[in-house]
């Protein structure tokens, strides 16, 4: 990997607003995230977290009603990402890693990745187009499964068909490893995962990531910015961004909870207990 | 039970018309008096109607009897369609695990042959294999020469009266197929056999597979060819399967005419004690198709795996209907359709699994999942348990259901643009059935070609 053209690359959101059935749910998000820059995100149940992520890999049920993703690489070019369909973006390089991975039955790991890889790495590539030579995938995938203690077995499964909670999160961050994103939004890939898998995840990112990547983390626990130390912490409540700091107010959130946020920004918790009571709760 | 009501005006099919095949042909006389038997059923039944049960959902409007003919055999070196297995062999593709995916080459066959519009075209069997007394080929030939072996089974494993398509098949098949494979002699490379039809012709093959004692066989029979559009054929056929006891035989048919072709068949295995049977349906053509496939199990420890893969675009409207008949104790019967539907195509299973009361410890089981990939698709799944038996475990269930806009998102979040994205769910949903299909080429053919027919999902 070379380190040439990615300083100064950014995902840049504006004033981002995303609708889901006609309920607006972020109001007004603004983040920019550079390459090799490590943000957390956290905040309360409900707050909009994975709405972002939806909206930035473009979800069809996510309607952005106003503002803007933008990828902006080192020369200043600017890529406008609201325009691309989801593969489009995962070719140039944007990774949601997901909450709540779907399951595809009856499409094993290992032949879903050689269609990503393939595709991934050559964003001009047509459909019908050979794929990765099967040995080279094959040795390459081997390999990342065993840096990340992942048993070969494992990539004969059908996509996070029957997989525990634990097992569609490492799968999610073998995906990461495959695809190494330009940036990539982690969406509680700590979740379902015991002490051990957390503090293994967390060196791993922090393995896959290096200097090259963007991460958003989101998370509510501290374990897995222990091998990844946020820049800035960002507080989401009622759709919005309220606070960002560095790593003294993720201590303080994880030790004190979301009360002096909520006393401090009445507008936002008013916003989420609005939500609340209208919103119905998704997959949880 | 088809109500006889008036004949078909003007069918060409008459008592005439068969003397004259019969005459022009060198089988027996056995088997030319059950054709003149069922050309008198043929003259007393009209097309079946929607009272019927087994053809209340087809739709037979726009079929009309007459206007078909037998056409005259084809010029030397005419075109042969190609079939789906033996197309496409040289890419070799390899799985996960580096193995290479196999391939029907020809020259790997037990045997080959191909019928063309109602003509012997090819008629090939493997000279080791007739040495160990196998007997494969055009059964005009070989009724004649091992009536031993044809006689006690041919047409007296399917029904030929009890519907008009049946009878028609009974008196008028021609360019037909016999497999007789001795007790204990074990054929492990499959035979081929293709039905194969020009724009607007008639095909009435009829396939027998008789495996003795002990025997081990696969059989894979295909069809390809006819008009796109119209009346671009008719294939009226029948297929009979004796498997004798202890004996295993894996049973292919691929139906893939071309969607102006009208597909009518009747389709029944006889297992026989502790004998296994793995008989796999694909379906992609036709333009209307009406399909029996029955399964009877007659003695202890019969196995019969039934496997449906359909795939129905267009208007295409595919009916099939399914029996598992346990006849005898301790006998096992697993069925497994499975279809995807586009465009405004129409796909109706109707399975019964019947146990006698002497069927004790009967394990049935049927199910048929349909995956709609179009808002205008329509599937029925109509299963039903006729048992007379007490002590058995006979189960059956039925899905329908559209593409997951969950899963697509999913998988183009990785990269995977929609089209392809829908190839891999579709291609995932048949896969539980691919699992059991130990064919590979089969399986493959069977993927590849769907892969190639899926558009864009809505
Ligand atoms: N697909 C959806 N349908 C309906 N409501 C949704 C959907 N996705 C999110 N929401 C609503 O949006 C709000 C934010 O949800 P989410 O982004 O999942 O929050 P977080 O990830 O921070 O817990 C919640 O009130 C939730 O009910
Ligand atoms: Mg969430």
């Amino acid at each position: 990997m070379t380190a040439t053209g990615t300083a100064g690359e950014q995902l840049v959101i504006k004033g981002l607003h995303v609708a889901v059935e006609g309920q607006e749910i972020l109001k007004g998000v603004d983040l920019t995230i550079g390459r090799g820059e490590i943000h957390a995100l956290m905040g309360p149940n409900g707050s909009g977290k994975s709405t972002l992520g939806y909206a930035i890999m473009g979800h069809p049920n996510y309607e952005v009603t106003a503002g803007s993703i933008e990828l902006v690489t080192a020369d200043g070019t600017r890529h406008d990402v609201l325009a691309m369909e989801p593969d489009e973006r995962a070719r140039v390089g944007i990774f949601l890693a997901f909450q709540r991975p779907m399951s595809i039955p009856g499409v094993r790991l290992a032949e879903f990745l050689r269609h990503s890889v393939t595709n991934v790495r050559n964003p001009d590539r047509k459909e019908g187009e050979e794929l990765m030579p099967m040995r080279e995938f094959r040795s390459e995938l081997k390999a990342k499964m065993g840096e990340l203690s992942m048993d070969s077995e494992f990539a004969k499964r059908y996509v996070n068909d029957g997989f525990s909670g634990g097992e569609m999160k490492r799968a999610e961050i073998l995906q990461l490893a495959m695809l190494r994103p330009k940036f990539a939004i982690l969406d509680e890939t700590d979740s379902g995962l015991d002490a051990d898998a957390v503090r293994l995840a967390s060196e791993s990112i922090a393995r896959i990531g290096g200097a090259e990547m963007g991460i958003l983390i989101i998370t509510h626990h501290e374990q897995l910015l222990e091998h990844n130390i946020p820049l800035r912490t960002h507080v989401m409540l009622g759709g919005r961004i309220v606070e960002s700091g560095g790593p003294e107010l993720a201590a303080e959130l994880h030790k004190k909870g979301y009360e002096r946020i909520r006393a401090t920004y009445p507008e936002a918790a008013a916003a989420e207990r609005a939500l609340e009571q209208t919103a119905v709760p998704v997959g949880a | 039970m088809t109500t006889a009501v008036a004949p078909p005006a003007s069918t060409p099919f008459t008592r005439d018309l068969l003397e004259l095949m019969i005459r022009g042909s060198a089988a027996p006389d056995w088997s030319s008096d059950l054709r003149r038997e069922a050309v008198a059923r043929l003259a007393a039944l009209g097309l079946p109607n929607r009272r019927d049960e087994n053809w209340m959902r087809t739709d037979l409007r726009l079929f009309k009897p007459a206007g078909w003919s037998f056409r005259p055999a084809p010029a030397a070196g005419a075109a042969l369609p190609v079939g789906l297995l033996t197309a496409g062999s040289t890419a070799l593709a390899e799985d996960f695990d580096g193995i290479p995916a196999e391939a029907v080459a020809p020259a790997a066959l037990a045997g080959r042959f191909a019928a063309l519009d109602g003509h012997v075209v090819v008629d090939e069997i493997a000279p080791e294999l007739a040495a160990q007394g196998v007997v494969f080929g055009s059964a005009d030939r070989l009724l004649a020469e091992r009536p031993d072996a044809f006689r006690p089974h041919w047409f007296s494993v399917i029904d030929s009266g009890c519907d008009w398509f049946a009878a028609l098949h009974a008196a008028f098949h021609r360019a037909s197929a016999v497999l007789y494979v001795p007790p204990r002699v074990r054929v492990t490379t499959p035979f081929h056999v293709l039905s194969a039809l020009s724009d607007g012709g008639l095909d009435t093959g009829h396939v027998l597979v008789v495996l003795g004692e002990g025997a081990e066989a696969t059989v894979l029979t295909e069809t390809a060819g006819g008009g796109a559009s119209g009346n671009g054929g008719l294939h009226c056929g029948g297929t009979e399967i004796v498997v004798g006891q202890s004996a295993f035989l894996r049973m292919v048919n691929l139906q893939n005419w071309n969607t102006g072709v009208w597909h009518f068949a009747r389709q029944k295995a006889v297992v026989h004690a502790g004998g296994r049977l793995q008989w796999t349906l694909g379906a992609l053509g036709s333009r209307l198709s009406q399909v029996a496939q029955d399964v009877a199990l007659v003695g202890r420890n019969a196995d019969a795996q039934v496997n449906g893969v359909m795939f129905t675009e267009g208007r295409q409207q595919l009916v099939y209907n399914t029996l598992q008949h346990h006849e005898a104790p301790a006998c096992k019967s697993d069925l497994l359709y499975k279809g995807a539907l586009q465009d405004r195509s129409r796909l109706v299973w109707r399975g019964m699994i019947k146990v006698d009361k002497a069927a004790q410890k009967t394990d049935g089981y049927q199910r048929n999942d349909n995956l709609m990939l179009s808002k205008e698709s329509r599937a029925d799944s109509i299963p039903g348990l006729e048992i007379e038996a007490d002590d058995v475990r006979c189960t059956h269930g039925a899905t329908s259901g559209r593409v997951d806009t969950d899963q697509i998102f999913y998988a183009q979040a990785r990269g995977l643009t929609a089209d392809e994205a829908a190839r891999l769910v579709v291609a995932g949903f048949f896969q539980q059935v691919f699992d059991r299909i130990t064919i590979a080429p089969v399986r493959e053919a069977l993927a590849r070609a769907i892969g190639q027919r899926i558009r864009r999902i809505s």
